[in-house]
């Protein structure tokens, strides 16, 4: 049988279909991402507006020069999946299995640098809870910005986390020869779920980091 | 067919324009313009978001149904957002009265 016939799941019409359906079901995964992190921004952006002063205190705690190279480490990221689509949709399989080991590794050195963050806020007594140690002023406030700070950079790795195992998967099924220019949809539509995230971040880094940089 | 290939030329100038724009955001950060700061912040992360959007994730290539389904999710955003930071921030701007 020819490729075209077994990449055919029996319930599409044609490979169009299957494809358009795929994507489809992607983009509408995402936009429940996008209310999903939504709701966090808007308590973000509510109480910074509360508490501006509290919020900069807080902004001021986290690492700008860890959090510009992890944005820089993950749009490179996004690059070589970028890559990884093109090689899939053209069927060449080293490179296909390259970029998607490039894109591995650039991920688990972002949650790599992510972790270095967080030890570091540990050690300084920054988590949120009954060890809470910032003496500063209005430390009941800057603690809700690390709340903030922990829960959205939290989600956004644990995001990361399934990402790197959805890697890890299409790695094999490319090792194994499953993924042809026909059967590329699993590693198009894992794209898209790994720019999504790459964009979440997007937003995060100046939000957390930067807008109260210069106070 | 609905599979369009893009150049690697694209990606690579896409990415050239996200590096940049993440090194503008971030010495425009080091500078104290009031309000403006904040829109600075959120106008570069949106430009960087559609460049993201439009070419990595192929957007521009993709049905209008696609593009339906975006652009429903990012309307809805700016309801939540919108709607909530309304309600509370406007609160105490017009006296309430105390009792009937």
């Amino acid at each position: 049988m020819p490729d075209s016939e077994l990449a055919l799941a029996h319930h599409f019409v044609d490979l169009d279909q299957q494809h358009d359906a795929a994507t489809l079901g992607m983009w509408v995964f995402l936009v429940t991402e996008i209310m999903f992190f939504g709701g966090l921004f808007a308590g973000y952006a509510l109480y910074r507006s509360i508490y501006p002063a509290a919020f900069g205190h807080g902004s001021r705690l986290c690492d700008v020069t860890l959090g510009a190279i992890n944005t820089v480490v993950l749009i490179s990221s996004s690059l070589t999946m970028a890559l990884a689509v093109r090689a899939a949709q053209l069927g060449l399989r080293a490179r296909l299995i390259a970029f998607l080991a490039a894109t591995l590794l650039l991920g688990s050195l972002f949650l790599g640098i992510k972790f270095l963050e967080y030890s570091h806020k540990f050690h300084e007594h920054l988590v949120p809870g009954a060890g809470f140690g910032y003496s500063g002023p209005n430390s009941r406030q800057v603690q809700l910005f690390l709340c903030f700070y922990f829960g959205m950079t939290g989600l956004h790795a644990l995001h990361m986390v399934i990402g790197v195992g959805v890697l890890l998967v299409l790695m094999v099924l490319a090792w194994r020869g499953h993924i042809t220019p026909l059967r590329s949809n699993s590693v198009e539509v894992a794209g898209l779920y790994w720019h999504f995230v790459d964009i979440v971040w997007i937003f995060l880094f100046p939000l957390l980091y930067l807008v109260d940089l210069h106070k | 067919m609905t599979r369009h290939i893009v150049s690697p030329k694209v990606y690579l100038l896409v990415f050239a324009v996200l590096i940049a724009l993440t090194a503008a955001t971030t010495q425009v950060a080091r500078f104290d313009f009031g309000p403006l700061n904040v829109v600075a912040a959120l106008t570069i992360a949106a430009i960087k978001a559609t460049l993201v959007v439009l070419f990595f994730m192929h957007l521009i290539h993709s049905s209008h149904r696609t593009k339906v389904v975006l652009a429903a999710g990012v309307l809805w955003l700016i309801i939540l957002i919108s709607l909530l930071l309304s309600d509370v921030l406007t609160r105490g701007w017009l006296p309430a009265p105390k009792a009937w």
